[in-house]
């Protein structure tokens, strides 16, 4: 974990109001493992003190991206930023994916949205290609298809709308997949908590193992504050666990769904 | 040029702290920033079991601050001795452990409990958590339950004692003074303010708890001002906390007549606030020929 300040090498338009930004930031590049984030301050804003956390996307040499969607006051400030900017980045943070050991069980991906982000270095990294999931609402949600492609994984699209792929939801051609044949499979999904919690059920029914990364409010990013917690099943019940340290990635086994009464 | 400053029998290399509840327990900022160079670590409220704190959403961002009700999750006691002590106890700076209870009883024993672990820089008495429904705020907003509180954990421990007051009472100054009489070494100043936010979408509380405490640079002035009003009712120092985030902040705390102040929400978005702080605050005595920090103390000139 570590506190930079570093620039912006570009920050473009994705689809729609999805952006890619890159930044110079050669330790954290290095350090970076699949599923962990950034927490990133855009410069002081009144009406948005806090830092944004984002899942990293590609580290490559010196530089590390991220994958946002523009969708409010620190976002859009984010959106209208250029090269040679400069951004307050503490990272990287939290637990990630465990990496799929060759020869052990084959990868099944599943995105929604910006949960691609978080799936492109466990696709890089993996010594074994399998398939990706992608879903979204609309053909412009589906971000980095190609490159999910150019690394030999087998990217089957699904859209809300029908405007793209197949038309349902992303877990559709999931449950198809695994019905085929669950044995010897695992998931790894990241998107919004609604997909993650059907994905969860998808791989209890198919006693399939499964790793989530979960989507919550983050404010200090570090274990501090508690702002990110999530009931999680313990040798003796429940506590609360934080999305940014003992998470994003949790196994789906461990994750309460309904909150214990 | 003299930083240090001391709270009751507890000397502090220079004024500035953290506030409890935005810094955990020290380690979780220690790979960010040296921690040896603060005044005090303050760690997050501790009762005597473990909580399991409040459902989520627990905090919500609002202009200029942030509203939490987390509901002080916790290791309790032995958690934290266990998890937490070993790297605290080994700090060349205090450790002042924020406690609180739902009885005074409760108070007392967590008190003694941390008297006789040995090492310990001082006692903060949370008195003024609004997120809790039984202690907390309850205790901070009677005179006479706050007085109990601060007699009973005085008889317990021969720590330095600071008593964390709530700003949600129509004047300080007796609070301040019930604090003072019963034997609390010194005064925190402010707890965050209870408020709310509401989802106009969905027409729900932004807060799974509905309301809340707000803190950051939105509460300044009115922190300012009680810590103004709280200096003059009493003798013993007060720590200035609310929305600092950088030595100006600190120096209007200061000059406010605080003796000491807390970094607080600013540790979220910027971890090297405290670090700031303190470097900032060096650099405007230096400007200025004021070779004694306690000079800026309670320094601001109204007129008569």
């Amino acid at each position: 974990m570590l506190e930079r300040t570093v620039q912006i090498v570009s920050n473009e338009r994705d689809t729609d109001l999805y952006f890619r930004l890159v930044m110079r930031a050669p330790e954290m590049a290095r350090d970076a493992q699949p599923g962990q984030f950034v927490h990133l301050r855009v410069a002081a804003m009144r009406d948005a003190l806090l830092r944004r956390p984002f899942s990293i996307y590609q580290a490559r040499g010196d530089t590390l991206s991220v994958l946002y969607k523009s969708v409010g006051k620190g976002t859009d400030v984010l959106a209208r930023m250029g090269p040679g900017e400069e951004l307050s980045l503490i990272g990287p943070l939290g637990h990630g994916f465990t990496l799929p050991k060759a020869g052990g069980e084959t990868p099944l991906l599943v995105a929604g949205g910006y949960g691609m982000a978080a799936m492109y270095m466990l696709a890089e990294r993996s010594p074994q290609r399998g398939i990706v999931f992608a879903g979204g609402r609309r053909r412009v949600d589906i971000l980095c298809e190609d490159e999910f492609q150019k690394l030999g994984w087998d990217v089957r699209v699904t859209t809300e709308d029908g405007s793209y792929g197949e038309k349902g939801l992303v877990t559709h051609p999931l449950i198809a997949e695994l019905r085929r044949s669950a044995a010897g499979r695992k998931l790894f999904a990241c998107g919004p908590t609604p997909m993650l919690k059907a994905v969860g059920k998808i791989a209890e029914e198919f006693k399939v193992p499964a790793e989530l990364s979960m989507d919550e409010h983050m404010c200090c990013g570090v274990g501090v504050c508690l702002t990110c917690v999530i009931p999680v099943k313990t040798t003796d019940g429940w506590e609360y666990q934080r999305t940014c340290t003992e998470g994003p990635v949790f196994d789906a086994s461990e994750v309460m769904w309904e909150m214990p009464k | 040029m003299n930083l240090s400053v001391k709270l009751g029998s507890l000397t502090l290399q220079n004024p500035v702290m953290v506030a409890s509840g935005t810094f955990g327990y020290g380690v979780e900022y220690s790979r960010l920033l040296d921690l040896n160079q603060l005044g005090a670590v303050v760690v997050k409220g501790i009762r005597l079991g473990p909580v399991r704190g409040n459902p989520t959403p627990r905090t919500v961002e609002v202009a200029s601050g942030l509203i939490n009700a987390i509901g002080l999750q916790g290791p309790g006691v032995d958690g934290f001795i266990k998890k937490y002590w070993p790297f605290l106890s080994a700090l060349k700076v205090p450790t002042i452990i924020n406690i609180w209870g739902t009885t005074v009883e409760e108070y007392a024993e967590v008190a003694r409990r941390f008297d006789a672990l040995g090492g310990v820089g001082g006692l903060e008495l949370n008195v003024s958590c609004p997120n809790i429904k039984e202690g907390g705020a309850q205790f901070g907003t009677d005179v006479k339950l706050l007085a109990g509180v601060v007699r009973a954990c005085r008889k317990a421990t021969k720590l330095p004692l600071i008593t964390k007051l709530s700003p949600n009472v129509v004047s300080i100054a007796p609070y301040a003074q019930a604090a003072e009489a019963e034997g609390s070494d010194a005064l925190a100043i402010t707890n965050s303010f209870p408020a709310m936010a509401i989802d106009i979408a969905t027409r729900r509380p932004k807060l799974a708890n509905v309301t809340g405490g707000l803190t950051g640079p939105c509460i300044k002035p009115i922190a300012i001002k009680l810590v103004w009003e709280a200096a003059k009712a009493v003798k013993i120092p007060i720590i200035g906390m609310g929305g600092i985030e950088s030595a100006a902040d600190a120096i209007d705390f200061l000059m406010a007549g605080a003796t000491a102040v807390a970094v607080g929400t600013a540790n979220f978005y910027e971890p090297q606030t405290v670090l700031q702080v303190i470097a900032g605050l060096r650099e405007f005595m230096q400007q200025r020929g004021i070779d004694d920090v306690r000079k800026l103390v309670g320094s601001v000139q109204v007129a008569k």
